[in-house]
Protein backbone atom coordinates (compact mmCIF):
# COMPACT_ATOMS: atom_id res chain seq x y z
CA UNK A 1 0.00 0.00 0.00
CA UNK A 2 2.78 2.51 0.92
CA UNK A 3 4.78 1.81 -2.13
CA UNK A 4 1.64 2.32 -4.19
CA UNK A 5 1.38 5.74 -2.77
CA UNK A 6 4.70 6.88 -3.26
CA UNK A 7 4.56 5.52 -6.56
CA UNK A 8 1.31 7.77 -7.02
CA UNK A 9 3.04 10.41 -5.35
CA UNK A 10 5.82 10.86 -7.81
CA UNK A 11 3.65 10.38 -10.70
CA UNK A 12 1.74 13.36 -9.38
CA UNK A 13 4.82 15.12 -8.96
CA UNK A 14 4.73 18.60 -10.34
CA UNK A 15 0.99 18.02 -11.02
CA UNK A 16 -0.80 20.83 -9.64
CA UNK A 17 -4.61 19.94 -10.23
CA UNK A 18 -4.43 15.76 -10.03
CA UNK A 19 -3.21 16.10 -6.24
CA UNK A 20 -4.10 13.05 -3.50
CA UNK A 21 -6.43 15.20 -2.52
CA UNK A 22 -8.46 15.99 -5.51
CA UNK A 23 -8.28 12.50 -6.43
CA UNK A 24 -9.53 11.42 -3.19
CA UNK A 25 -12.51 13.77 -4.26
CA UNK A 26 -12.82 11.89 -7.54
CA UNK A 27 -13.04 8.20 -5.50
CA UNK A 28 -15.74 9.38 -3.07
CA UNK A 29 -17.24 10.67 -5.96
CA UNK A 30 -17.13 7.68 -7.97
CA UNK A 31 -18.59 5.54 -4.78
CA UNK A 32 -21.06 7.99 -4.42
CA UNK A 33 -21.89 7.57 -7.99
CA UNK A 34 -21.87 4.29 -8.26
CA UNK A 35 -24.01 3.93 -5.13
CA UNK A 36 -26.57 6.02 -6.21
CA UNK A 37 -27.04 4.07 -9.57
CA UNK A 38 -26.47 0.57 -8.58
CA UNK A 39 -29.06 0.67 -5.53
CA UNK A 40 -32.01 3.10 -7.00
CA UNK A 41 -30.98 0.30 -10.62
CA UNK A 42 -31.97 -2.07 -7.97
CA UNK A 43 -35.32 -0.94 -6.18
CA UNK A 44 -36.07 0.53 -9.51
CA UNK A 45 -35.78 -3.28 -11.27
CA UNK A 46 -37.55 -5.37 -8.03
CA UNK A 47 -40.46 -2.43 -8.25
CA UNK A 48 -40.38 -2.60 -12.24
CA UNK A 49 -41.57 -6.14 -11.84
CA UNK A 50 -44.54 -6.22 -10.32
CA UNK A 51 -45.36 -3.25 -12.06
CA UNK A 52 -44.70 -4.38 -15.32
CA UNK A 53 -47.23 -7.47 -14.61
CA UNK A 54 -50.07 -5.22 -12.96
CA UNK A 55 -49.22 -2.61 -16.28
CA UNK A 56 -50.76 -5.57 -18.12
CA UNK A 57 -53.63 -6.52 -15.97
CA UNK A 58 -57.76 -6.49 -17.20
CA UNK A 59 -58.75 -4.99 -14.18
CA UNK A 60 -58.32 -1.02 -14.92
CA UNK A 61 -57.82 -0.37 -11.64
CA UNK A 62 -54.66 -1.86 -10.67
CA UNK A 63 -53.33 -0.72 -14.85
CA UNK A 64 -54.37 2.58 -15.09
CA UNK A 65 -52.46 4.28 -11.89
CA UNK A 66 -49.54 2.10 -13.43
CA UNK A 67 -49.75 3.75 -16.72
CA UNK A 68 -50.29 6.86 -15.22
CA UNK A 69 -46.91 6.52 -13.05
CA UNK A 70 -45.06 5.76 -15.73
CA UNK A 71 -46.59 8.14 -18.15
CA UNK A 72 -45.63 11.13 -15.86
CA UNK A 73 -42.33 9.90 -15.12
CA UNK A 74 -41.31 9.44 -18.94
CA UNK A 75 -43.39 12.35 -19.70
CA UNK A 76 -40.95 14.83 -17.37
CA UNK A 77 -37.48 15.66 -17.20
CA UNK A 78 -35.79 13.38 -14.85
CA UNK A 79 -33.91 17.00 -13.32
CA UNK A 80 -37.46 18.22 -12.64
CA UNK A 81 -38.28 15.23 -11.01
CA UNK A 82 -35.31 15.79 -8.73
CA UNK A 83 -35.83 19.50 -7.72
CA UNK A 84 -39.35 18.22 -7.20
CA UNK A 85 -38.83 15.24 -4.47
CA UNK A 86 -35.73 17.33 -3.29
CA UNK A 87 -36.97 21.11 -2.70
CA UNK A 88 -40.53 20.25 -2.64
CA UNK A 89 -40.07 17.34 0.55
CA UNK A 90 -39.26 20.62 2.61
CA UNK A 91 -42.75 22.16 2.35
CA UNK A 92 -44.68 18.84 3.96
CA UNK A 93 -46.02 19.91 6.69
CA UNK A 94 -44.36 18.78 10.23
CA UNK A 95 -41.96 16.81 8.16
CA UNK A 96 -38.96 18.42 9.96
CA UNK A 97 -40.07 17.26 13.36
CA UNK A 98 -40.26 13.96 12.44
CA UNK A 99 -36.81 11.35 12.43
CA UNK A 100 -37.64 11.51 8.53
CA UNK A 101 -36.22 14.41 8.11
CA UNK A 102 -32.51 13.42 9.26
CA UNK A 103 -32.69 11.53 6.36
CA UNK A 104 -34.32 13.59 3.68
CA UNK A 105 -32.55 16.71 4.82
CA UNK A 106 -29.58 15.01 2.72
CA UNK A 107 -29.97 15.53 -0.92
CA UNK A 108 -29.03 11.07 -1.21
CA UNK A 109 -32.03 10.04 -0.46
CA UNK A 110 -34.53 12.54 -2.14
CA UNK A 111 -32.15 11.76 -5.00
CA UNK A 112 -32.24 8.14 -4.75
CA UNK A 113 -35.99 7.97 -5.03
CA UNK A 114 -36.19 10.47 -8.04
CA UNK A 115 -33.65 8.38 -9.84
CA UNK A 116 -35.44 4.82 -8.26
CA UNK A 117 -38.92 6.24 -9.49
CA UNK A 118 -37.87 7.05 -12.96
CA UNK A 119 -35.83 4.10 -13.82
CA UNK A 120 -38.74 1.91 -12.32
CA UNK A 121 -40.70 3.86 -14.71
CA UNK A 122 -38.71 3.25 -18.08
CA UNK A 123 -37.90 -0.91 -16.80
CA UNK A 124 -41.70 -1.35 -16.37
CA UNK A 125 -42.17 0.16 -20.17
CA UNK A 126 -39.32 -2.51 -21.03
CA UNK A 127 -40.85 -5.24 -19.42
CA UNK A 128 -44.26 -4.51 -20.40
CA UNK A 129 -43.11 -4.74 -24.36
CA UNK A 130 -40.95 -7.69 -23.63
CA UNK A 131 -44.06 -9.69 -21.52
CA UNK A 132 -46.47 -8.32 -24.38
CA UNK A 133 -44.40 -10.73 -27.15
CA UNK A 134 -44.05 -13.25 -25.79
CA UNK A 135 -45.79 -15.84 -28.68
CA UNK A 136 -48.70 -16.71 -28.33
CA UNK A 137 -48.17 -20.30 -28.36
CA UNK A 138 -45.69 -20.76 -25.45
CA UNK A 139 -48.44 -19.17 -23.52
CA UNK A 140 -50.85 -21.75 -24.95
CA UNK A 141 -48.49 -24.84 -24.41
CA UNK A 142 -48.30 -23.55 -20.50
CA UNK A 143 -51.99 -23.28 -20.16
CA UNK A 144 -52.62 -26.58 -21.86
CA UNK A 145 -49.64 -28.38 -19.75
CA UNK A 146 -52.16 -27.38 -16.43
CA UNK A 147 -50.22 -24.27 -15.75
CA UNK A 148 -52.10 -21.83 -13.26
CA UNK A 149 -51.74 -18.07 -14.46
CA UNK A 150 -49.22 -17.20 -11.52
CA UNK A 151 -47.07 -20.56 -12.60
CA UNK A 152 -47.12 -19.23 -15.77
CA UNK A 153 -45.82 -15.87 -15.19
CA UNK A 154 -43.08 -17.33 -13.58
CA UNK A 155 -41.85 -20.01 -15.43
CA UNK A 156 -42.64 -18.94 -18.52
CA UNK A 157 -43.39 -15.56 -19.68
CA UNK A 158 -41.08 -13.88 -16.83
CA UNK A 159 -38.12 -15.97 -17.91
CA UNK A 160 -38.40 -15.57 -21.36
CA UNK A 161 -39.04 -11.65 -20.77
CA UNK A 162 -36.29 -11.01 -18.95
CA UNK A 163 -34.00 -12.74 -21.63
CA UNK A 164 -35.83 -10.26 -24.63
CA UNK A 165 -35.72 -7.33 -22.60
CA UNK A 166 -32.20 -7.74 -21.43
CA UNK A 167 -30.69 -5.72 -24.32
CA UNK A 168 -33.03 -2.75 -23.95
CA UNK A 169 -32.09 -2.86 -19.99
CA UNK A 170 -28.78 -3.15 -20.78
CA UNK A 171 -29.10 0.39 -22.37
CA UNK A 172 -31.17 1.61 -19.45
CA UNK A 173 -28.24 1.20 -16.90
CA UNK A 174 -26.21 3.25 -18.99
CA UNK A 175 -28.63 6.01 -19.41
CA UNK A 176 -29.06 5.81 -15.42
CA UNK A 177 -25.34 5.88 -15.30
CA UNK A 178 -25.34 9.07 -17.74
CA UNK A 179 -28.15 10.86 -16.05
CA UNK A 180 -26.94 10.32 -12.42
CA UNK A 181 -24.73 13.47 -13.06
CA UNK A 182 -27.55 15.90 -12.69
CA UNK A 183 -27.36 14.24 -8.68
CA UNK A 184 -24.84 17.02 -8.87
CA UNK A 185 -27.37 19.73 -9.19
CA UNK A 186 -28.67 19.11 -5.84
CA UNK A 187 -25.34 19.70 -4.14
CA UNK A 188 -24.27 15.67 -4.33
CA UNK A 189 -20.82 15.42 -4.46
CA UNK A 190 -20.84 12.62 -7.07
CA UNK A 191 -18.39 11.95 -9.64
CA UNK A 192 -19.95 15.12 -11.89
CA UNK A 193 -19.62 16.97 -8.42
CA UNK A 194 -15.99 16.29 -7.87
CA UNK A 195 -15.22 17.23 -11.06
CA UNK A 196 -17.51 20.51 -10.27
CA UNK A 197 -15.72 21.29 -7.15
CA UNK A 198 -11.94 20.87 -8.91
CA UNK A 199 -12.98 23.12 -11.70
CA UNK A 200 -14.30 25.66 -9.86
CA UNK A 201 -11.11 25.45 -7.72
CA UNK A 202 -8.27 25.53 -10.28
CA UNK A 203 -10.44 26.63 -12.81
CA UNK A 204 -9.07 24.31 -15.57
CA UNK A 205 -12.70 22.30 -17.28
CA UNK A 206 -10.81 20.47 -19.45
CA UNK A 207 -8.37 18.73 -16.79
CA UNK A 208 -11.68 18.50 -14.47
CA UNK A 209 -14.39 17.29 -16.81
CA UNK A 210 -12.49 15.05 -19.13
CA UNK A 211 -11.04 13.04 -16.04
CA UNK A 212 -14.73 12.50 -15.08
CA UNK A 213 -15.21 11.46 -18.34
CA UNK A 214 -12.75 9.02 -18.95
CA UNK A 215 -13.95 7.57 -15.26
CA UNK A 216 -17.60 7.46 -16.99
CA UNK A 217 -16.20 5.84 -19.68
CA UNK A 218 -14.83 2.97 -18.16
CA UNK A 219 -17.55 2.69 -16.00
CA UNK A 220 -20.05 2.12 -19.75
CA UNK A 221 -17.29 0.40 -20.82
CA UNK A 222 -17.71 -2.46 -17.44
CA UNK A 223 -21.35 -2.26 -18.05
CA UNK A 224 -21.55 -3.32 -21.29
CA UNK A 225 -19.14 -5.86 -20.53
CA UNK A 226 -21.35 -7.32 -18.01
CA UNK A 227 -24.81 -7.35 -19.97
CA UNK A 228 -22.42 -8.66 -23.43
CA UNK A 229 -21.55 -11.57 -20.89
CA UNK A 230 -25.46 -12.03 -20.06
CA UNK A 231 -26.51 -11.86 -23.22
CA UNK A 232 -24.14 -14.85 -24.44
CA UNK A 233 -25.27 -16.50 -21.32
CA UNK A 234 -29.08 -15.96 -21.02
CA UNK A 235 -29.52 -15.49 -25.19
CA UNK A 236 -27.67 -18.61 -26.19
CA UNK A 237 -31.35 -20.44 -27.49
CA UNK A 238 -31.35 -17.39 -30.01
CA UNK A 239 -28.24 -18.74 -32.31
CA UNK A 240 -28.06 -21.11 -34.26
CA UNK A 241 -26.00 -24.57 -33.01
CA UNK A 242 -22.78 -24.88 -33.28
CA UNK A 243 -21.53 -28.34 -34.72
CA UNK B 1 -60.84 -50.37 -11.16
CA UNK B 2 -63.49 -52.53 -12.28
CA UNK B 3 -65.51 -50.04 -14.22
CA UNK B 4 -62.98 -47.29 -15.91
CA UNK B 5 -64.82 -44.18 -16.94
CA UNK B 6 -64.62 -43.28 -20.12
CA UNK B 7 -61.47 -41.23 -20.55
CA UNK B 8 -62.89 -38.19 -22.61
CA UNK B 9 -66.48 -37.36 -23.30
CA UNK B 10 -67.69 -33.90 -24.49
CA UNK B 11 -71.53 -33.73 -25.42
CA UNK B 12 -73.03 -30.78 -27.62
CA UNK B 13 -70.31 -28.47 -27.74
CA UNK B 14 -71.17 -25.30 -29.27
CA UNK B 15 -69.11 -22.14 -29.93
CA UNK B 16 -69.19 -18.68 -31.94
CA UNK B 17 -67.28 -16.62 -32.95
CA UNK B 18 -68.98 -13.26 -33.02
CA UNK B 19 -71.81 -13.57 -34.70
CA UNK B 20 -70.17 -16.94 -36.98
CA UNK B 21 -71.07 -20.02 -35.88
CA UNK B 22 -68.16 -22.70 -35.29
CA UNK B 23 -69.28 -25.71 -33.54
CA UNK B 24 -72.99 -26.77 -33.86
CA UNK B 25 -73.44 -28.56 -30.91
CA UNK B 26 -70.40 -31.58 -31.41
CA UNK B 27 -69.90 -34.77 -29.16
CA UNK B 28 -67.51 -37.17 -28.99
CA UNK B 29 -66.95 -40.37 -26.66
CA UNK B 30 -63.00 -41.28 -26.62
CA UNK B 31 -62.69 -44.86 -24.89
CA UNK B 32 -59.33 -46.25 -23.44
CA UNK B 33 -57.33 -46.67 -26.43
CA UNK B 34 -59.34 -45.35 -29.18
CA UNK B 35 -57.30 -43.43 -32.29
CA UNK B 36 -59.69 -41.05 -33.27
CA UNK B 37 -59.20 -38.64 -36.63
CA UNK B 38 -60.94 -35.54 -36.86
CA UNK B 39 -60.94 -34.52 -40.77
CA UNK B 40 -62.28 -31.86 -42.60
CA UNK B 41 -62.07 -28.59 -45.04
CA UNK B 42 -60.11 -25.62 -43.00
CA UNK B 43 -62.81 -23.77 -41.37
CA UNK B 44 -64.78 -26.90 -40.59
CA UNK B 45 -64.27 -26.60 -37.01
CA UNK B 46 -61.85 -29.39 -36.13
CA UNK B 47 -59.23 -27.66 -34.44
CA UNK B 48 -61.66 -25.62 -32.44
CA UNK B 49 -63.67 -28.63 -31.69
CA UNK B 50 -60.02 -30.08 -30.25
CA UNK B 51 -59.13 -26.86 -28.11
CA UNK B 52 -62.69 -27.02 -27.20
CA UNK B 53 -61.41 -30.45 -25.17
CA UNK B 54 -58.73 -28.83 -22.85
CA UNK B 55 -60.85 -25.85 -22.70
CA UNK B 56 -57.73 -23.64 -24.60
CA UNK B 57 -61.05 -22.31 -26.26
CA UNK B 58 -64.64 -21.79 -24.05
CA UNK B 59 -67.39 -23.80 -25.66
CA UNK B 60 -70.65 -21.61 -25.08
CA UNK B 61 -72.52 -24.71 -24.45
CA UNK B 62 -72.05 -28.01 -24.01
CA UNK B 63 -70.47 -30.53 -21.28
CA UNK B 64 -66.89 -31.89 -21.20
CA UNK B 65 -66.52 -35.12 -18.97
CA UNK B 66 -62.99 -36.16 -18.09
CA UNK B 67 -63.00 -39.76 -16.10
CA UNK B 68 -66.57 -39.61 -15.75
CA UNK B 69 -66.09 -35.93 -13.95
CA UNK B 70 -67.79 -33.61 -15.42
CA UNK B 71 -66.32 -29.85 -15.82
CA UNK B 72 -68.53 -27.44 -13.86
CA UNK B 73 -69.34 -23.73 -15.48
CA UNK B 74 -70.88 -20.78 -14.18
CA UNK B 75 -72.47 -17.58 -16.17
CA UNK B 76 -70.31 -14.54 -16.61
CA UNK B 77 -70.73 -11.61 -17.69
CA UNK B 78 -68.62 -12.09 -20.23
CA UNK B 79 -70.38 -15.52 -21.22
CA UNK B 80 -69.23 -19.32 -19.54
CA UNK B 81 -66.84 -19.82 -17.86
CA UNK B 82 -64.76 -22.85 -16.09
CA UNK B 83 -66.23 -22.44 -12.41
CA UNK B 84 -63.43 -23.35 -10.80
CA UNK B 85 -59.74 -23.00 -12.62
CA UNK B 86 -58.39 -25.34 -10.14
CA UNK B 87 -60.35 -28.40 -11.71
CA UNK B 88 -59.26 -27.02 -15.67
CA UNK B 89 -55.55 -27.73 -14.13
CA UNK B 90 -55.96 -30.59 -12.90
CA UNK B 91 -58.49 -31.94 -16.54
CA UNK B 92 -55.07 -30.33 -18.60
CA UNK B 93 -52.57 -31.91 -16.68
CA UNK B 94 -54.32 -35.37 -17.76
CA UNK B 95 -54.43 -33.74 -21.55
CA UNK B 96 -51.79 -33.20 -23.48
CA UNK B 97 -51.65 -31.43 -26.32
CA UNK B 98 -49.22 -31.43 -29.35
CA UNK B 99 -49.99 -28.13 -31.29
CA UNK B 100 -49.55 -27.56 -35.13
CA UNK B 101 -46.31 -24.77 -34.33
CA UNK B 102 -44.79 -27.22 -31.74
CA UNK B 103 -44.71 -24.60 -29.18
CA UNK B 104 -41.92 -25.40 -27.08
CA UNK B 105 -40.62 -22.90 -24.71
CA UNK B 106 -38.06 -21.28 -26.52
CA UNK B 107 -35.79 -20.27 -23.24
CA UNK B 108 -35.25 -24.22 -22.17
CA UNK B 109 -33.33 -26.55 -23.92
CA UNK B 110 -35.33 -29.52 -24.95
CA UNK B 111 -34.71 -31.71 -21.44
CA UNK B 112 -35.97 -28.59 -19.52
CA UNK B 113 -38.75 -28.41 -21.66
CA UNK B 114 -39.69 -32.11 -21.31
CA UNK B 115 -39.42 -32.00 -17.19
CA UNK B 116 -41.00 -28.35 -17.08
CA UNK B 117 -44.90 -29.24 -16.52
CA UNK B 118 -43.88 -32.73 -15.10
CA UNK B 119 -41.91 -30.92 -11.73
CA UNK B 120 -44.19 -28.18 -11.34
CA UNK B 121 -47.44 -29.26 -12.47
CA UNK B 122 -47.79 -32.38 -11.23
CA UNK B 123 -44.98 -31.93 -8.63
CA UNK B 124 -42.90 -35.03 -9.88
CA UNK B 125 -38.93 -35.23 -8.43
CA UNK B 126 -36.86 -33.51 -11.01
CA UNK B 127 -33.96 -36.66 -10.42
CA UNK B 128 -37.12 -39.29 -11.18
CA UNK B 129 -38.42 -36.48 -14.00
CA UNK B 130 -34.99 -36.27 -15.60
CA UNK B 131 -34.87 -40.00 -15.83
CA UNK B 132 -38.42 -40.57 -17.32
CA UNK B 133 -37.31 -37.80 -19.94
CA UNK B 134 -34.25 -39.72 -21.21
CA UNK B 135 -36.13 -42.77 -21.81
CA UNK B 136 -39.06 -40.53 -23.99
CA UNK B 137 -35.83 -38.82 -26.10
CA UNK B 138 -34.34 -42.38 -26.84
CA UNK B 139 -38.03 -43.32 -28.03
CA UNK B 140 -38.65 -40.26 -29.93
CA UNK B 141 -35.19 -40.76 -31.37
CA UNK B 142 -33.69 -37.12 -29.71
CA UNK B 143 -30.85 -38.54 -26.93
CA UNK B 144 -28.27 -36.88 -28.37
CA UNK B 145 -30.36 -33.87 -28.32
CA UNK B 146 -31.52 -33.43 -24.88
CA UNK B 147 -29.86 -29.91 -24.00
CA UNK B 148 -30.14 -27.79 -27.26
CA UNK B 149 -32.78 -25.05 -27.52
CA UNK B 150 -35.82 -25.45 -29.70
CA UNK B 151 -34.28 -22.80 -32.48
CA UNK B 152 -31.23 -25.10 -32.97
CA UNK B 153 -33.59 -28.10 -34.20
CA UNK B 154 -35.20 -28.75 -37.04
CA UNK B 155 -39.38 -28.55 -37.36
CA UNK B 156 -39.76 -32.55 -37.15
CA UNK B 157 -37.23 -33.19 -34.29
CA UNK B 158 -38.84 -29.85 -32.44
CA UNK B 159 -42.49 -31.65 -33.29
CA UNK B 160 -41.03 -35.04 -32.02
CA UNK B 161 -39.65 -33.13 -28.89
CA UNK B 162 -43.01 -31.58 -28.06
CA UNK B 163 -44.34 -35.55 -28.35
CA UNK B 164 -41.72 -36.59 -25.64
CA UNK B 165 -43.20 -33.27 -23.81
CA UNK B 166 -46.60 -34.83 -24.08
CA UNK B 167 -45.68 -37.89 -22.71
CA UNK B 168 -43.54 -37.06 -19.59
CA UNK B 169 -47.19 -35.79 -18.12
CA UNK B 170 -47.98 -39.86 -18.52
CA UNK B 171 -51.48 -38.43 -19.98
CA UNK B 172 -55.08 -40.37 -20.32
CA UNK B 173 -55.48 -38.73 -23.50
CA UNK B 174 -53.50 -37.27 -26.17
CA UNK B 175 -54.76 -34.53 -28.50
CA UNK B 176 -52.75 -33.51 -31.57
CA UNK B 177 -53.44 -30.77 -33.43
CA UNK B 178 -52.54 -30.58 -37.03
CA UNK B 179 -49.22 -32.32 -36.20
CA UNK B 180 -47.24 -32.33 -39.26
CA UNK B 181 -48.62 -29.51 -41.25
CA UNK B 182 -45.94 -27.02 -40.25
CA UNK B 183 -43.45 -29.56 -41.31
CA UNK B 184 -41.42 -29.46 -44.47
CA UNK B 185 -42.78 -32.79 -46.24
CA UNK B 186 -39.72 -35.01 -46.03
CA UNK B 187 -40.23 -34.04 -42.36
CA UNK B 188 -43.91 -35.40 -41.94
CA UNK B 189 -42.59 -39.24 -41.85
CA UNK B 190 -40.35 -39.41 -38.76
CA UNK B 191 -43.19 -37.41 -37.22
CA UNK B 192 -45.94 -40.03 -38.01
CA UNK B 193 -43.91 -42.39 -37.64
CA UNK B 194 -43.63 -41.77 -34.03
CA UNK B 195 -47.68 -40.74 -33.01
CA UNK B 196 -47.69 -44.65 -35.19
CA UNK B 197 -45.80 -45.94 -32.50
CA UNK B 198 -47.71 -44.66 -29.51
CA UNK B 199 -51.33 -45.52 -31.44
CA UNK B 200 -50.10 -49.23 -31.82
CA UNK B 201 -49.26 -49.52 -27.51
CA UNK B 202 -52.82 -48.29 -27.04
CA UNK B 203 -52.63 -44.78 -25.94
CA UNK B 204 -55.91 -43.28 -26.68
CA UNK B 205 -55.46 -40.45 -29.09
CA UNK B 206 -57.35 -37.72 -30.72
CA UNK B 207 -55.84 -35.84 -33.58
CA UNK B 208 -56.57 -33.17 -36.17
CA UNK B 209 -54.63 -34.28 -39.16
CA UNK B 210 -54.98 -33.57 -43.08
CA UNK B 211 -52.85 -37.04 -43.55
CA UNK B 212 -55.60 -39.58 -44.77
CA UNK B 213 -53.62 -42.15 -45.71
CA UNK B 214 -52.16 -42.31 -42.41
CA UNK B 215 -55.34 -41.45 -40.46
CA UNK B 216 -56.99 -44.83 -42.25
CA UNK B 217 -53.72 -46.62 -41.04
CA UNK B 218 -54.09 -45.66 -36.93
CA UNK B 219 -57.49 -44.81 -36.78
CA UNK B 220 -59.95 -46.50 -34.98
CA UNK B 221 -62.98 -43.81 -35.66
CA UNK B 222 -62.77 -41.04 -38.28
CA UNK B 223 -64.86 -38.28 -37.75
CA UNK B 224 -65.72 -35.86 -40.63
CA UNK B 225 -66.78 -32.40 -40.08
CA UNK B 226 -68.29 -29.87 -42.29
CA UNK B 227 -69.35 -26.19 -41.07
CA UNK B 228 -69.38 -27.34 -37.23
CA UNK B 229 -71.13 -30.56 -37.92
CA UNK B 230 -70.53 -34.20 -37.69
CA UNK B 231 -71.36 -34.52 -41.55
CA UNK B 232 -69.95 -38.51 -41.20
CA UNK B 233 -67.90 -40.62 -38.46
CA UNK B 234 -67.28 -44.12 -38.38
CA UNK B 235 -64.46 -46.81 -38.44
CA UNK B 236 -62.15 -45.49 -41.31
CA UNK B 237 -62.31 -48.31 -43.93
CA UNK B 238 -65.95 -47.13 -43.85
CA UNK B 239 -65.95 -42.89 -43.52
CA UNK B 240 -62.76 -42.95 -45.90
CA UNK B 241 -63.37 -46.37 -48.01
CA UNK B 242 -67.20 -46.27 -48.40
CA UNK B 243 -67.97 -42.58 -47.81
CA UNK B 244 -71.95 -42.70 -47.84
CA UNK B 245 -72.01 -38.48 -47.84
CA UNK B 246 -71.42 -36.38 -51.20
CA UNK B 247 -69.43 -33.48 -49.29
CA UNK B 248 -67.07 -35.97 -48.00
CA UNK B 249 -66.53 -37.77 -51.13
CA UNK B 250 -65.35 -34.67 -52.63
CA UNK B 251 -63.38 -33.69 -49.93
CA UNK B 252 -61.50 -37.13 -50.37
CA UNK B 253 -61.36 -36.99 -53.84
CA UNK B 254 -58.03 -36.63 -55.88
CA UNK B 255 -57.91 -32.71 -56.26
CA UNK B 256 -55.77 -32.74 -59.32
Amino acid sequence: MDALMNGLEQLLAGNSIFTLQTLGYYGEGLVTTVQLVFLSLLIGLVLAIPLSIGRGAKRAWIRLPIFFFCYVFRGTPLLVQLYLIYYGVVFVDGIQDTWLWLILEKPFVPALVAFTLNTAAYTTEIFRGAIKSTPKGEIEAARAYGMSQRLMMRRIVMPSAFRRALPAYGNEVIFMLHASAIASVVTIMDLTGAARFVYARFYAPFDAFFFAAAIYLCLTFAILYFFRYLEKKLLAHLKPATG
Amino acid sequence: MADTPIPLEVRNITKRFGDTEVLKGLSLQAQKSDVITLIGASGSGKSTFLRCMNLLEQPDDGELIIHGEPIRFKQTRHGREPADWNQVVAMRAKLSMVFQGFNLWAHMTLLENIIEAPVHVLGKPKKQAIEHARELLERVGLSDRADYYPAQMSGGQQQRGAIARALAMDPDVMLFDEPTSALDPELVGEVLKVIRGLAEEGRTMILVTHEMAFARDVSTQVVYLHQGQVEEAGPPAQVLGNPSSERLKQFLAPKN
